[in-house]
């Protein structure tokens, strides 16, 4: 059976038939080519699948699409405006928050997310904040800065 | 713009990209027509396959092919070992199993459909009839008489009679002397547990065949995709000049992605035969399955020495667990990688290590981060630390007396090999001012009044690094040069583009290289592109794996620079008129002495070079120059590293308070980058540690086979890491680089493990086999306790 | 990874719900954050023919107050929970538990009612739950029942609710005065989940001697249970750290010999943690009734 679903994804409205099955995180890369959110895992445990669904982060793997009808989704993709990085974006290359970036965009939104909750947490919040994200390169280390980075821009929206 | 040069921060180029959701990795490749490709796995760890009936699959709709191992046999062909050490056994690896199973996840079909989700359902409905047979997992067990064969057959006849793969061993002085003559010997069994790497991006394979041209092209998430090519064309006949090989971003490799595997045969063969392009993507749990795994020795050492604390030899018998095939490195890592490292940073003279390869009905087991190194290491230090607590010396003390002084320009050890360049001492000192050891240790001693437990561990490692000498490589097995290559185009207008053999996986290659170039022609970054991991753009290369990449690729870079700076010289000189030796070349100029103002920049001059109006006589056109450097030696980084553990008494839960790292990787492009790959390393080897931990069930089932029941470690697991470096340049390259992408790894599971042991020492604790989880210190803490309540009733 | 194909169902009443449930008894599953069933749906160990996606029914989800009670609809998410300010004031309790399950996405998916209907043997909210002794809701076409939470859990991943039974809403009914409540967890360094969880609800009365105590172990067995011999301990004592270790000590005995074995702790480890926990759980829980 086909489902007729419309999602703004980026501000932009999109609307697709699709079967009850698909996955959101394969909605956004196999159906509208938005390839910036990754699939590390089956299990709902690595968080490199993380958007944002009506400003909440999510693993939109362990989402059907049909579930995302008429909600409003945010990937790495939409985050810059006007050319410029988001404020968790410029902080994640400020501080070599990321090497081999397979993780990243589902750290940042991951962090987007946090930070909205929580503007200015401590390192003990960041690391529990950030756990539903795996990140085998950095240790973490510089992910933590990043956050922190981020959350004493001033810039966070 | 930006002026670069050799020891700065430099922000990475490559992250725009991927902060941005722009990167490229291989489940990102679109192409129109593109069918996708799923594998039915055995379940068996070890089986004959009776039947394979495909019908039901072949009607799915949707389905567009259905292959069995038989179907493709000659095509497929079977995967070698890249690395040959004596008498090794190679039975066949049949990239799609033919007649038996031999480990859960062996490949025995392949579904081709038009979308992931249809090939998923059909390869459910491929019906395979097994036969099972008993499965053997330990490495020990699997070589004694009565256990159940993988590769039957005479060991002339593609068998491995008792499971045996080799024998190998290494001896330095003479260790039976030094034992009988040594005051005390400590033995201790160790394990060294299985991993599993768990790079962020699982594998994936895309390949595009032209029919009419005879051109298949491959993207893979590669480390190597020279040697891949290389590998491919020899296993199944496609002709090498007729494959491209491309390793687009990668999503993290750490050893995992360096070999060639079943799948990139397959996807490759299948996207031939059909004649549309095809593409496979590893799921999670297919990963923990089809993916190689790490570590895996039991090991009887002993180390003996006097009891002022010198140390006099070091001696072991390891079982390595080497997984049901051969891996294309496998025999490599628990050998020379192992073997010639149990020296350490010491003066021991006296050295014997027997390595016993055996198959397993496992995954297959070959390099993960530090490769054998690790395994080294933690046998070493953990043995510093037995031996320290047997002659009642401090452990710090006993490392000290026994570290090699300091030199700068080679230094022979017993295992034969050759140290570059070395001042562990300093390294030591360094980190014992940075951890305060003495404030510690009145901190310990309070604590425990209070009955808490604290720890202090170290680990004053060496790595073997810059994987190269291709002649001493290959004179220990490699089937291949370990050489890097560079080819360094200047266009017209002054830009420079690299073409590099290594093929980085987020190393940041793009801004390190970019340095190197900068540093040594004045250009800005900007003006640099750095090309790598496509076999149709570069001349061949060797791949990134052993911290081997600037150490060998960043020289054989530099020295393409030399040649561009010096072919150039003369060109400027001539269009001077001037002697070439009176121009010097400074800051992106060739000024003439003493004459500031007669001068040329480097972009005119390579205008002039493809001009081509006014060369020296004799001289080609262009600016362009490729080297392949081969040095004399490894590399042989060092240093020291410290973590402070505190457990808890009621549940035996180990937390990382504090971890100290002090690294000497020789001279540094990217201080910044380093720190990040130590950082990285290091978490991976508390991970090992403390939690990481491939369990399979006596007859092969993957116990631990999902993410949800192997720990791959959080943010929540880590202190902020202390990082610093002491710099002794390496001799052997012109970088006098050493390698920084496995310090960590290597380092810090001995480090820590210590660190636990100390805390428990009070109670008589003297090892705790990795991972140092809850429940085995609760346990250790609950037996030590009652040996005591046992010693004093006697 | 992909699940098998199957119906989606949304219907925008609990009524309905019922109604598809038993329709197609059996064969249908409720969706709710999906955390708990999408997972098994791609291992395919659950392949359900239709889902009914509970997350659009009106007046499933919220916190409300209802002066002696709250009532906390079955699908508020965990992250609805842990920053609610009612029930931080009311139930911290239940705020803490949620901010420690699994990790910010998936709280933001997950649902209580979920937690509570899945009944996996290491869920966090189940034992919270059962500490508090809450009352359930249940709705079906016919009517509703409610269903006491000690009468819930029935086995592994086994619940008393009926086929066609939607939960509905979960109600906590106000704690006596000086009465103060702990959740301590041991994690799967893996899966977050509890190796053992305990759940203490503890009543000082006026004379510093305990009047009521709740204690609730999950991760330990097959399901979540109340320690009832742990609590008989405590009632009438004052909460000395003897009578606390000694009350936690029998924290497993009504689990008995089936505490869970696996790769992450064995049987007896389990049996240890859960008098750990408890007398953690116990010692925070009495400190905060005063």
């Amino acid at each position: 059976m086909s489902y007729l679903v419309t999602v703004r994804v980026n501000g932009v409205e999109h609307t697709a038939h699709i079967e009850a099955r698909l996955l959101l995180v394969n909605f956004l890369r196999d159906v509208l080519d938005l390839t910036g959110t990754h699939v590390g895992c089956d299990t709902s445990s690595c968080g490199a699948c993380t958007v944002l669904v009506n400003g909440q982060a999510v693993k939109s793997c362990t989402v059907f699409a049909v579930q995302a009808n008429g909600a409003d989704v945010t990937t790495v993709e939409g985050l810059a405006k006007d050319g410029k990085f988001h404020p968790v974006q410029q902080a994640f290359w400020d501080e070599h928050g990321l090497q081999c970036g397979f993780c990243t965009p589902g750290m940042i939104m991951t962090t987007v997310a946090l930070l909205k909750k929580n503007p200015s947490p401590t390192e003990s919040e960041i690391r529990s904040g950030i756990r539903g994200t795996l990140c085998r390169c950095t240790g973490y280390n510089n992910i933590v800065k990043a956050v922190q980075a981020a959350a004493a821009s001033g810039r966070m929206p | 713009m930006t002026m670069v040069g050799i020891n700065e921060s430099v922000k990475r180029r490559e992250d725009p990209r991927l902060i941005s959701g722009q990167g490229k990795y291989v489940d990102d490749i679109r192409l129109p027509g593109l069918l996708h490709l799923s594998l039915v796995r055995s379940p068996h760890a070890h089986a004959r396959i009776k039947r394979i009936d495909v019908s039901r699959a072949a009607k799915h709709p949707g389905v567009v092919a259905v292959f069995t191992g038989a179907d493709l046999q000659e095509q497929l062909g079977s995967l070698p070992a890249g690395w040959v050490v004596p008498d090794l056994k190679q039975p066949k690896h049949p990239p799609l199993a033919v007649d038996k199973v031999r480990y859960v996840g062996d490949a025995v079909a392949a579904v081709v459909a038009d979308d992931p989700y249809i090939a998923a359902d059909a390869a459910r409905l491929v019906r395979v009839t097994y036969e099972a047979l008993p499965g053997i997992v330990d490495a020990e067990k699997a070589t004694k008489r009565g256990a159940p064969i993988l590769h039957e057959g005479k060991a002339d006849q593609g068998g491995a009679p008792n499971n045996v793969a080799f024998d190998w061993e290494v001896n330095g002085g003479d260790y039976a002397a030094a034992r009988k003559k040594a005051e005390v010997v400590v033995k201790e069994r160790i394990i060294n547990q299985r991993l599993i790497p768990n790079a962020m991006e699982p594998r994936g394979v895309v390949a595009q065949y032209e029919p009419a041209s005879g051109q298949l092209t491959m993207w893979t998430s590669t480390q190597i995709p020279h040697l891949l090519r290389l590998l491919f064309a020899l296993v199944t006949g496609h002709p090498e000049h007729k494959l491209r090989v491309i390793a687009p971003d990668d999503g993290g490799a750490f050893g995992s992605k360096l070999y060639i595997y079943a799948e990139e045969v397959i996807t490759g063969i299948i996207a031939k035969h059909i004649g549309r392009p095809v593409k496979w993507i590893e799921g999670r749990q297919e990963n923990y399955l089809a993916t190689t795994h790490g570590r895996d020795h039991i090991t009887d050492v002993e180390i003996c020495g006097d009891k002022d604390g010198t140390i006099t030899g070091i001696s072991c018998s390891v079982h390595a667990n080497l997984g049901a095939y051969l891996s294309t490195f496998a025999p490599l890592i628990p050998t020379i990688l192992f073997g010639i490292m149990l020296v350490g940073v010491y003066k021991l003279s006296n050295i014997q290590c027997k390595v016993r390869g055996a198959f397993t009905n496992t995954t297959p087991v070959d390099a993960y981060r530090g490769a054998g190194r690790p395994e080294a290491t933690y046998l070493v230090e953990r043995m510093v630390d037995r031996f320290a607590d047997a002659v009642g010396r401090d452990p710090v003390f006993v490392r000290r007396k026994n570290m090699i002084p300091a030199f700068k320009n080679g230094r022979e050890v017993a295992t034969g090999v050759k140290y570059d360049s070395g001042d562990y001492k300093k390294a030591l000192a360094m980190a014992l001012d940075m951890v305060d050891y003495r404030q510690f240790k009145a901190e310990q001693r309070a604590a425990r009044k209070e009955g808490r437990l604290l720890g202090i561990g170290f680990s004053t490692y060496i790595e073997i690094c810059g994987m190269a000498p291709s002649a001493v490589a290959a004179s220990l097995g490699a089937g291949a040069g370990l050489w890097e290559s560079s080819l360094v185009r200047v266009h017209p207008t002054g830009k420079v583009t690299v073409f590099t053999g290594t093929s980085p996986h987020g190393q940041g290659h793009y801004t390190s290289m970019s340095q190197i170039v900068s540093s040594q022609l004045g250009i800005p970054m900007e003006d640099v592109e750095v090309v790598h991991g496509d076999t149709s753009a570069q001349q061949f290369g060797t791949g990134t794996f052993g911290s081997r990449s600037v150490v060998v690729g960043g020289s054989a870079l530099y020295m393409s620079l030399q040649k561009v700076k010096n072919k150039a010289r003369k060109i400027a000189a001539h269009q001077m008129g001037v002697p070439e030796k009176q121009v010097e070349f400074a800051s992106g100029r060739f000024v003439v002495e003493d004459v500031p103002d007669k001068s040329m920049s480097f972009p005119d001059v390579a205008l002039q070079a493809y001009h081509a109006k006014n060369l020296p006589r004799g001289m080609e056109p262009g600016l362009e120059a490729v080297s392949f450097f081969d040095p004399e030696n490894f590399t042989w980084p060092f240093g020291c590293h410290v973590a402070i553990v505190e457990i808890d008494p009621a549940t035996g839960e180990v937390k990382l308070k504090r971890y100290v790292a002090v690294d000497d990787v020789g001279k540094v492009i990217n201080p910044m980058i380093v720190d990040g790959m130590v950082h990285g390393g290091v978490a991976q080897g508390v991970g090992q540690a403390l939690v990481e931990q491939a369990v399979y069930s006596p007859d092969g089932q993957l116990l631990s086979g999902s993410m949800m029941d192997y720990a791959v470690p959080t943010a929540e697991m880590f202190p902020v890491f202390e990082t610093a470096r002491t710099e002794t340049p390496s001799p052997t390259n012109p970088l006098g680089v050493k390698g920084a992408g496995e310090t960590g790894t290597i380092a810090a599971s001995p480090a820590v493990i210590n660190a636990v042991v100390d805390a428990l020492s009070h109670l008589g604790v003297t090892h705790v086999d990795m991972p140092a989880t809850s429940e085995k210190i609760w346990r250790t803490i609950q037996d030590a306790k009652s040996r005591r309540r046992n010693g004093r009733k006697r | 990874m992909v699940t098998s194909d199957f119906e989606y169902l949304a219907p925008s009443t609990v009524a309905e719900a019922s109604r598809l449930l038993s329709k197609y008894r059996g064969e249908a599953k409720l969706l709710a954050g999906g955390h708990s069933l999408i997972p098994l749906m791609k291992l395919r160990l659950a392949e359900p023919k239709y889902l009914i996606d509970i997350s659009q029914v009106k007046g499933l989800s919220g916190i409300k107050d209802e002066r002696s009670a709250i009532a906390i609809g079955a699908a508020t998410t965990y992250a609805e929970i842990e920053s609610s300010a009612l029930i931080r004031r009311r139930f911290p309790i239940l705020a803490e538990a949620a901010g420690q399950i699994a990790d910010l996405q998936v709280r933001n998916r997950g649902t209580i009612g979920g937690s509570l209907a899945h009944a996996d043997p290491a869920g966090d909210m189940p034992a919270v739950v059962l500490a508090l002794g809450a009352e359930l809701v249940a709705l079906t076409a016919r009517g509703t029942r409610t269903i006491s939470v000690d009468r819930l859990n029935v086995d592994l991943l086994t619940t008393s609710l009926r086929p066609s039974e939607v939960l509905t809403t979960i109600r906590i009914p106000n704690l006596p005065a000086r009465t103060g409540a702990a959740y301590k967890k041991f994690e799967n360094k893996a899966s977050h989940y509890a190796v053992v969880g305990v759940a203490a609800v503890v009543t000082m009365g006026a004379g510093g001697v305990c009047t009521g105590a709740r204690i609730a172990v999950t991760g330990a067995g097959p399901k979540p249970v109340r320690a009832k011999r742990t609590e008989r301990i405590l009632i009438g004592k004052e909460l000395t750290p003897s009578v606390i270790r000694r009350a936690a000590s029998r924290a497993g005995a009504e689990i008995g010999d089936r505490f869970n074995d696996d790769i992450h702790a064995s049987s007896e480890y389990r049996a240890h943690l859960t008098a750990v926990m408890a007398e953690r759980a116990i010692t925070e829980a009495a400190a905060r009734a005063k």
